[in-house]
Formats: structure tokens, sequence, C-alpha cells
């Protein structure tokens, strides 16, 4: 009986298995794709609407806000209203994405502890759950734009490649910030009072058009702005600047980069840090 | 040919960081560093508990492990650590053959999905994949009695129900290598006979089990090696009516 047993090989290193982790994660879509959607349902539980309550609410949140602001700032209502949708459909994913990859980990524990599964696929899942969200609330940006009549032409198509970009940083963001809020626990307050604060100072409600023209230079270096315009111009009709591009891409491989140093390093400890 | 399952521990030695409050918050670590470690002194005394101290096994095809142990003597983190939820902080595990921890029996079922949703839910968690899931849905429904209330969300039913789901789900395919932590059971009195036949040949099935418990019968008649684990350390291997002796 004991000669079947095969002589052990040398273990992995940390980084085939944190790579190993990721790519497995992602293609394991059929598990993440399942308790993302069923995420979405079980807050809507026995509600008729559903989902569609995201969209409802989305549309009322804009349609007032719309005729305040716009009002106040004495802005072209067709111009202020797609660009203050826009503006917040993204804001919500990206807030998402930061405040949720807190919990990606913690909220999973009861299944990290059980199964040995990919820790990547909790990430993936609240990724998931957020672009879920961000594309029931994408449908009153449609309407929107039928009631203006906006279209934003072959540009348009340029959002695709810069929401890529956005969820790639998601996942990254998700990963950092899901490895460190499992460890120290007082991260996801920390971080809610940066996104509630980031929320002001990057323009969603406003337009930098507004501003003055020395207030110009801080903005360029508010991470959000970029982050919001590669997704946002493109379906307002314009051609994102290259520094916003730049930016994205810069953050994409920093974050890469950061994300997986963590990830090889820390990615054993999380479910010891659980 | 098909490789056996097989299923090494080498010397494992397993720590569990333990943090208060102090330790968890960014502040102290903070004010730690920031007064060249006087005011938040405790924050460096980082304890931990040995839950595993340099323990070695080796399974192979066939084999009938139990592990006894008092509490805290470290039986799930031991099956834990075979399962690969724990990486080791010192030595290695070497698994071959699908394997499958029993651990919980009511894991990731869903109040809100239907019976039929949390069966496909619960399978993809246990590792199979979506089309295995789904050729062994009617037998599970089957199996599980329920029958229009598969169509119903788990909410509605009672925790015997939910039990059965959870059951029928785990029992459902043949791992290789089954970490169990205290036997599969089912409350249910009609359903008693017919859960207890199909553990059995579920772990008949197995090529190796490793069965973690306190009941001693029961270990005797299902197992025929034992491990005593005492603090973390294994205490003695062997037959299992030795071992029993032994504890």
């Amino acid at each position: 009986m004991a000669a079947t047993a095969p002589a052990p090989t040398q273990p992995e290193s940390q980084f085939t298995l944190a790579l190993f982790d990721l790519v497995e994660g992602a293609r394991a879509s059929h598990l993440w794709g399942r308790l993302g959607w069923q995420d979405i349902r079980r807050h809507y539980r026995r509600s008729i609407l559903g989902p569609f309550w995201i969209t409802i609410s989305m549309g009322v949140l804009v349609a007032v806000l719309g005729t305040l602001y716009g009002g106040l700032f004495q802005v072209d209502m067709a111009v202020y209203v797609p660009y203050l949708t826009l503006g917040w459909v993204v804001w919500t994913l990206v807030s998402g994405f930061i405040t949720d990859g807190c919990a990606a980990f913690v909220s999973a524990s009861s299944i990290i502890q059980q199964a040995r599964l990919p820790l990547s696929v909790h990430v993936y899942r609240e990724i998931w759950r957020n672009l879920i969200t961000f594309l029931h609330n994408a449908v009153i940006f449609v309407a929107v734009a039928m009631l203006f009549t906006i279209w934003p032409g072959w540009v348009g198509l340029l959002a695709i490649p810069g929401l890529l970009l956005v969820c790639l940083n998601g996942v990254c963001v998700g990963i950092v910030l899901g490895i460190f809020a499992t460890r120290f626990r007082d991260v996801p307050p920390i971080i809610a009072s940066v996104v509630r604060i980031a929320f002001f100072v990057t323009p969603i409600i406003w337009m930098p058009e507004l501003l003055p023209e020395r207030a110009l230079v801080p903005l360029a270096f508010n991470p959000f702005y970029h982050v919001l315009e590669v997704v946002r111009a493109p379906l307002l009709g314009e051609v994102p600047s290259a520094t916003s591009w730049l930016a994205m891409i810069g953050f994409t491989l920093v974050g890469a980069l950061v994300m997986l140093g963590m990830y090889v390093r820390f990615r054993w400890r999380i479910a010891y840090w659980l | 040919m098909k490789v056996q399952p097989s299923l090494r521990v080498d010397s494992v030695t397993v720590d569990f960081p333990i943090y208060n409050a102090n330790m968890r918050s960014i502040k102290n670590q903070f004010i730690y560093h920031g007064t060249g470690g006087r005011v938040g002194r405790d924050a460096a005394n980082r304890l931990s508990v040995r839950a595993l101290d340099d323990v070695s096994l080796n399974f192979d095809h066939g084999d009938r492990v139990g592990i006894l142990g008092h509490n805290g003597a470290g039986k799930t983190t031991l099956l834990r650590v075979m399962a690969g939820v724990y990486e080791p902080v010192r030595g290695h595990v070497w698994r071959q053959g699908r394997l499958a921890s029993l651990l919980n029996v009511s894991l990731g079922i869903d109040s809100e999905s239907t019976g039929y949703e949390n069966i496909v839910s619960r399978g993809l968690l246990l590792g199979l994949s979506p089309t295995e899931v789904e050729e062994r849905t009617a037998e599970i429904a089957e199996f599980t009695e329920l029958g229009d209330y598969l169509a119903m969300p788990a909410h509605t039913y009672s925790s015997g129900m939910r039990l059965r789901l959870g059951f029928a789900v785990c029992t459902c395919f043949d791992p290789e290598i089954l970490l169990m932590d205290e036997w599969l059971g089912v409350g249910d009195r009609n359903f008693v006979e017919k859960a207890r036949r199909r553990v059995d040949e579920f772990v008949e099935r197995a090529g190796i089990l490793v069965l973690a418990s306190q009941n001693t019968a029961l270990l005797k008649r299902v197992c025929e090696k034992g491990v005593l684990l005492e603090g973390g350390k294994v205490k003695a291997t062997g037959p299992i009516d030795e071992v029993v002796d032994r504890y």
C-alpha cells in the first residue's frame, strides 16, 4: 500500500500559488457569477421590482438633483443632466469597488474557512455584483440620452476600454484593500470617509468648467477625476484627454504590481486573519 | 493508469496569531512606531497559539483514519490544513486526488434562493463543475424527498429540511479523499436509516477517509487506523483500537 504514495515534489513558490489563485479564480466564473447575482437578489428579496429598484432610485435621484443643481449652477439642462447622470452612475461603480473591496474576504469568511477555493473568487464576486448594479443604473443614462437626444457616436465606444481599465483597477483595489481590511479591522471606516470626501472634491455634481482657472491644476491630481473621465467623456461624445488615459494606464500598472506583491506575500495569511 | 489518492502531512506547524482589539487597530501600530515603542508597548507582544506542532502523517489509498483528541487538541485545524484552508506556517501538505472537506453541511445555503438553486450553489462550492451539478440534480432532489418544496425559497424550510438538502448535496459525489468533522447525520426519524446507508456508501467509495470525532464507538466502527492528538502534537498512531485505549 505504502508504495503507491508518490515522492513529494518541490512545493510551489508563493508567487506561482498567487498567480494560480488569480487565474483559477477568474476562470471560476460559474461560481462568482452566481454568488454575485445571489447577493443582488438577497438585497431586494421579496420586493416586486427586485433589482430594478436600483434603476428607479437612480432615476429619482437624477431628476431631483438635476433640476436643483442645474438651476443652481445655471447650466443648460440638456448638458447638465446627462453629465450628472453618467458621473453618478460611474461613481457608484467606483465607490462600490472600493468599499466592497474592504469586505471581500471578511464577508466570505465562512466559505474561506470551509472550502479550498481560490481566494480571488471573492473579489471577482464583489466586482461582478457592482457591475450588475452599474448595468441597472446605466438604464437611466439611456433614458436621459433619449430624452435629450444625445448620441455620442463612434467616440462612445472608447468607454468600453475605459470601463475595462476601471474594472481591472477594481480587482487590484479589491485585493489590496481586502487584505488590509482583513488584517486591520479599522480600515473600512477610514476608507469610507476617504470615499465620502472624494465624492465632493471630484467633479460629479459640479463641472470643471465652473471652476476658476487656478483651481483646475489640483483637479489633475485627483485620481478619481481621471477614473470618471475615461468612461464619462466618451459617452458624452468627447475624447478623454491624453492625461486621463495615461493616468488610468499608470494606475493599472502600478496597481497590478502592488496587488501582486501583496498577494504573493499575504495571500496565505488571509485565512488566519479571519 | 489512475493515480492512487494520497495525503501527506510533512512536519506541519500552525500558529494562530491572536489579535485583540488593540492589535488590530492601525492607530496602535502607528502610536507604537511613532513613539519608539513606549506608549503602545503591548502592541509588540505578539501572542500566538500553536495549534499544530510538527505533525507528520501519511495516508494512502484505502486508509480509514479516525482522529481523536480533546477539545482544542487541534482536530479541526488539522482537517483544515489537510483541506488546504490553512497553509501551514512550517512544513508542507501534499494531496493527490479529488478532495472534499465536509466541515459544515449547511455551508452556503441561502435562504432567499429556492432548493434547486441551493443545490447548484452548494455543489459549486464543493468544487463540482456546473455540468456535474446538473447531472446530479435529479438524483439529489429525489433523495431529499422535499418534492415541491424544492421550488420554494429555503426560508420556508424547517431546520430538518435544510439539513436534508445540505446533506444530500454533500454526499452526491465521489471524492477520493474525504475529510469529515464529526459524522454526517440527519435528525429526522424517518430519514435516519436512509441517511445512514447513504453515508456508509459514500464513505465506502472514498479512497481515503479522515474522520475527526470524540465518539469512540463510531470511530471503532468506521476506522481502522487512529491518530491521537494532544495539544497540537501527535500523541499516538496505530490501529484504531489501540489508539482509542490510550485516549
